[in-house]
């Protein structure tokens, strides 16, 4: 049997395929986050917060109204995306006009509130949800067992965020929402009604965090803090892509799972610092990110 | 003139009141522990309450004993522990700091303690350099300790068979003591150790991690790490299908609350030591009944037990000692026997351990539950000179002289 | 990010380029009475409670120094702070360094350490420069957590000697201590008033406000930069070395990426760009810190309360309302 670095080949595909499933996370997650920066030039701190209310959510709705998993599939990310979308109404559309750095500090209390609401009516030690049954067991494919429930969360977050990045780029609601980007004064001049694209974008990246907390909720506990210190993470997938850049967030979030999955083998005391290596290194030779245009 | 109003106060004292209660004393208890964070389940305020409890049962009022129990949250960090431990004992006059669960903080404290001379019994912290390298004549480790949980868990698990182990061990002190002492263990009884991977901390996601012990073919994974690690590392075992494949894991650190929040079906048949179960005997299940309506139907966890334990005896000493002077009380709480409802009969050593015996649970199937809370299964007794490092050993400079 | 910053803090460095004689003698009456506080300050509130605010307020106002008047947004202050507290901790526990030594090899390193990041992260600009720095700190975060030897891990330097001052004073003493972090508190404020208020201090403003400008006038804008980053890293680190001495304790608590958002908190709440703000929002976050630990996990909620009301209704921070209202910089 060949050895890489002392790693048998069929270990190091297991590992490249569980980068790619943490990957998925930091995808769906930074591509909310990629929406957001797009449209509204703020970085949304809330996000962990919100990505933690949607396994929230799908947990709640298991427990207190026995729905299940794939109705809070979609459930979820609707309720936490219209908790955003009154969020954006009231609180951010107010800070527009100003440094991104308000919107920042904003959204960073905002999140300290909502992370310390759940903490104090949930605990903190994490709540139990389990597979839905139809994806439980998993099948052995020679160089490691892969669970079903992790091969679903590969395709579904492959296919949430390629239908994102279509519906952005490639037809007329996309279109709006990049002139609205470009240029809002003159957008709304053609009649589009830019705060409400506004909003409802922010709805929208919002519901794309709940969605990944509820794909979260069976394999990780259902936890206030579970998107606390994934936040920061999850900035340096953005940055690294490129701020408001959809394929660069997705491809990115991919990526740098991949790499700390191997990170994990080779120095697996490193795996939570080699994306912020990769950062300041990305920064300092493309310094709009591998995907963003120089602004 | 200071004297004079002194005199004249105590004289009007005996007057006013019965003499029973002329020897007023009163103390001020500080319940220091995590409140937001990680280990605010398995502490928090189910400490407070127990606290209260020992209060309520040793009828301290009757007795002449004043007591106010105050409570902060020290984040886990060691800087806003040791803040709140020095203005409590400097500014706010505290007698006494309870649980401080952290190792890293109840060392901190553990220092100012000695510093300021008050009394520190902690119940929330596994380090077992609390009463080793750090130890302090100030400072009673109540509950449970690294060693300890080493020795129920790492021994129990060689003698039933699995004696070659890997290590998931959280990239911390704490996590990295856990596994010497586990090592140690293990190899004493003659079992091997694999290998070991150092996970960062915290961390939500342990696959990578658990496939490498897969790998190692270890019959034994020992998961060196706390709370949510734990939690995360035990869910995805399970999915990875782990268990299932024949290779156990032993939670060297897991608290009734973490087994709560996994629940059974993830957790059954995980093995693990504690110093206290409430469903234990009946004494234990009416204790346990009072706590949980006094804290919103939860059971207590050794932690919260060992507060109960710890304040309660602190007070005995009180009265036995007749003062709070720091040096009496403890003088009178190493030679009094521990009894309480929660641990038994036991004693406090002179390095400021606290013995009793430990157990070793496995958690139950879900089909063996009966009702919430109803956990585990006892599979042995570990007598207190065995669970706890003998004193021949201990590096602590007050065995030595 | 350098124009919408200043154009967001009206309170702030504008008007201070315009220092008037009235407001020098308001400045020197506010410097007399905050240095009779400081002095009253320790027979009437608890000492370490000060000291500790006179920490965290030097050390906001070292970061309001690279933000407030250089229009740079460090997310990643806490890797000086951090690392000084470190080797003020380290030196004085195992080298038995005085404590005025050991304060000064912490801001050293700490210098030192901003001119390497610096010179990295002034190549960048905006919300880019925030994040590189970042980046850099969560490596500084990483490397205390992997040399255990020299960090003590989790544990933190602990039970590090107060020691005597010049091996003469001793510090054991909680009010011999306090004159001495006073000292260092006010030196402090007075040298960054100082740098504020010359020549060097109006080019970096000029800087912030418009580069391509002050460029086109034959300054060297970088240099400029990095010189403010320097001395904003090395001031953070004396704050973080006093801490150490103070509470006999380094932690990792002093590196983590949530103290760089806390002393932009502090910064924010006093007031960006205002000269006094800084140590006004280092003693409303340091008390409530203090104050509402009883409450728990509420903390968190009442904090997240304050920095939202802070961003929606009080931008300028209490200080920058307060110069606005009496139309004087403060």
């Amino acid at each position: 049997m060949f050895e890489l670095l002392g790693i048998p080949p069929q270990a190091l595909f297991g590992q490249v395929l569980l980068g790619l499933i943490n990957g998925s996370f930091y995808a769906i997650l930074s591509l909310g986050l990629a929406v957001i920066f797009g449209l509204l030039n703020i970085i949304n701190f809330t996000h962990g917060a919100q990505y933690m209310m949607g396994a929230f959510v799908a947990w709640m709705c298991l427990n207190y109204l026995g729905i299940n998993y794939w109705a809070a599939l979609l459930l979820a990310p609707l309720i936490v995306g219209i908790v955003g979308v009154l969020i954006e109404r009231f609180l951010i559309s107010r800070l527009a006009h100003l440094d991104h750095l308000y919107g920042l500090l904003l959204t960073f209390g905002l999140a300290l509130i909502i992370q310390g609401l759940f903490r104090n009516n949930y605990g903190s030690s994490g709540l139990p949800y389990q597979i839905p049954p139809q994806l439980a067991g998993g099948h052995n494919l020679g160089f490691m067992f892969l669970p079903n429930y992790r091969a679903w969360v590969v395709i579904a977050s492959l296919v949430i965020c390629l239908a994102t990045w279509f519906v952005i780029e490639k037809t007329r609601l996309g279109a709006y929402l990049r002139a609205a980007t470009e240029n809002p004064t003159l957008t709304q001049a053609f009649g589009i009604n830019v705060p409400l694209l506004v909003t409802l974008t922010y709805g929208f990246g919002v519901a794309l965090a709940a969605f990944a907390g509820v794909l979260a909720a069976p394999i990780y506990s259902v936890n206030p803090n579970m998107g606390a210190d994934l936040i920061i993470v999850v900035f340096a997938v953005v940055v690294i892509g490129g701020m408001g850049s959809i394929m660069g967030a997705i491809v990115t979030g991919f990526g740098l799972g991949l790499i700390e999955g191997v990170t994990k083998v080779f120095y697996p005391e490193a795996s939570a610092t080699v994306i912020f290596i990769i950062m300041v290194l990305v920064l300092l030779v493309k310094p709009a990110g591998l995907f963003g245009r120089p602004a | 003139m200071k004297l004079k109003t002194l005199l004249l106060g105590s004289v009007f004292g005996a007057l006013l009141v019965s003499p029973a209660l002329a020897q007023q004393i009163s103390v001020k208890a500080g319940v220091l522990n995590d409140r937001s964070g990680l280990y605010a389940d398995l502490s928090g305020e189910g400490s407070v309450v127990a606290a209260r409890m020992a209060v309520e049962d040793f009828k301290a009022a009757e007795k002449g004993i004043k007591v106010e129990i105050i409570s902060a949250d020290h984040q886990n960090k060691p800087d806003v522990g040791s803040t709140i431990a020095r203005q409590w004992y400097d500014q706010d006059g505290v007698d006494i700091i309870l649980d401080v669960p952290t190792s890293s903080v109840a060392l901190a404290v553990n220092q100012i303690t000695k510093e300021k001379n008050k009394i520190h019994i902690n119940s929330g912290a596994a380090t077992s350099d609390l009463t080793g390298k750090a130890c302090s004549p100030n400072t009673i480790h109540w509950t449970y300790d690294t060693y300890a949980l080493a020795q129920g868990t790492g021994g129990a698990m060689v003698k039933a068979g699995g004696d070659s182990w890997f290590f998931l061990t959280a990239d911390y002190a704490f996590g990295h003591a856990l596994e010497r002492d586990t090592a140690a263990i293990v190899t004493k009884n003659g079992g091997k150790v694999l290998g070991a991977v150092r996970t960062p901390f915290p961390g939500t996601d342990f696959s990578s991690f658990l496939l490498q012990a897969q790998a190692s073919k270890a019959k034994v994974i020992g998961l060196a790490n706390a709370g949510g690690d734990t939690i995360n590392s035990i869910k995805q075992a399970g999915e990875f299908g782990i268990v299932a494949g024949g290779q156990k894991l032993a939670g060297l650190l897991v608290f009734l609350t973490d087994v709560h929040a996994l629940g059974l079906q993830t957790a059954q048949g995980l093995v693990l030591t504690e110093a206290f179960y409430w469903d234990t005997n009946d004494q234990t299940r009416a204790w346990s009944e009072r706590f949980a309506k006094a804290h919103g139907g939860k059971k207590p966890t050794m932690v919260q037990a060992g507060v109960y334990s710890g304040m309660l005896h602190y007070l005995k000493a009180v009265e036995a000692a007749k003062s709070k002077d720091t040096a009496a009380v403890m003088a009178k709480m190493k030679e009094l026997p521990t009894d309480d409802p929660l641990f038994g009969k036991g004693s406090v050593r002179i390095d400021g351990r606290k013995m009793h015996d430990m157990y070793l649970f496995e958690v139950k199937k879900p089909s063996e539950s009966k009702a919430p809370w109803d956990y585990y299964k006892q599979i042995a007794v570990l007598p207190a000179e065995q669970a706890f490092k003998p004193l021949s050993e201990s590096e602590c400079p007050l065995v030595k002289k | 990010m350098a124009d919408a910053l200043s154009a967001d803090v009206p309170a702030g460095g504008l008007a201070v380029t315009e220092t008037t004689k009235g407001t020098e003698r308001l400045h020197r009456a506010i410097f007399i009475g905050l240095a009779v506080l400081v002095a009253v300050a320790p027979f009437v509130a608890y000492p370490v409670f000060v000291m500790k605010v006179m920490c965290f307020a030097l050390f906001a106002l070292a970061f309001n120094l690279l933000l407030g008047y250089g229009g740079l947004l460090s997310f990643g202050h806490a890797a000086y702070f951090g690392m000084a507290s470190y080797v003020s901790a380290y030196t004085a526990k195992n080298w038995g360094l005085t404590p005025e030594l050991a304060i000064l090899s912490g801001t050293l390193i700490a210098g030192l350490l901003g001119a390497v990041f610096g010179s990295l992260a002034i190549r960048r600009q905006g919300i880019y420069f925030a994040m590189i720095t970042l980046a850099l700190a969560q490596m500084v975060f990483f490397f205390s957590l992997q040399t255990p030897r020299f960090t003590g891990g989790e544990d933190g330097i602990q039970s590090v000697p107060r020691g005597k001052l010049f091996g003469l004073i001793s510090l054991a003493d909680d009010k011999a201590l306090y004159y001495v972090v006073a000292v260092i508190f006010m030196a402090g404020l007075l040298l960054i008033y100082r740098i504020i208020h010359s020549p060097f201090g109006q080019v970096c403003k000029a800087i912030r406000d418009n580069e391509p400008r002050a460029i086109s006038l034959g300054y060297r804008a970088n240099r400029y930069k990095l010189a403010v980053f320097v001395l904003s890293a090395a001031l953070a680190g004396l704050a973080g070395s006093t801490k150490a001495i103070v509470f006999q304790l380094a932690s990792l608590t002093d590196v983590h990426w949530s103290m760089s958002g806390e002393v932009v908190l502090m910064t924010l709440v006093g007031g960006l760009g205002t000269v006094f703000g800084p140590i006004v929002g280092a003693l409303v976050i340091v008390s409530m810190q203090n104050y509402l630990a009883s409450l728990g996990a509420w903390v968190t909620v009442v904090q997240g309360v304050i920095f939202v009301i802070c961003v929606m209704l009080f931008r300028e921070g209490i200080v920058g309302v307060i110069s606005r209202a009496i139309k004087r910089p403060l």
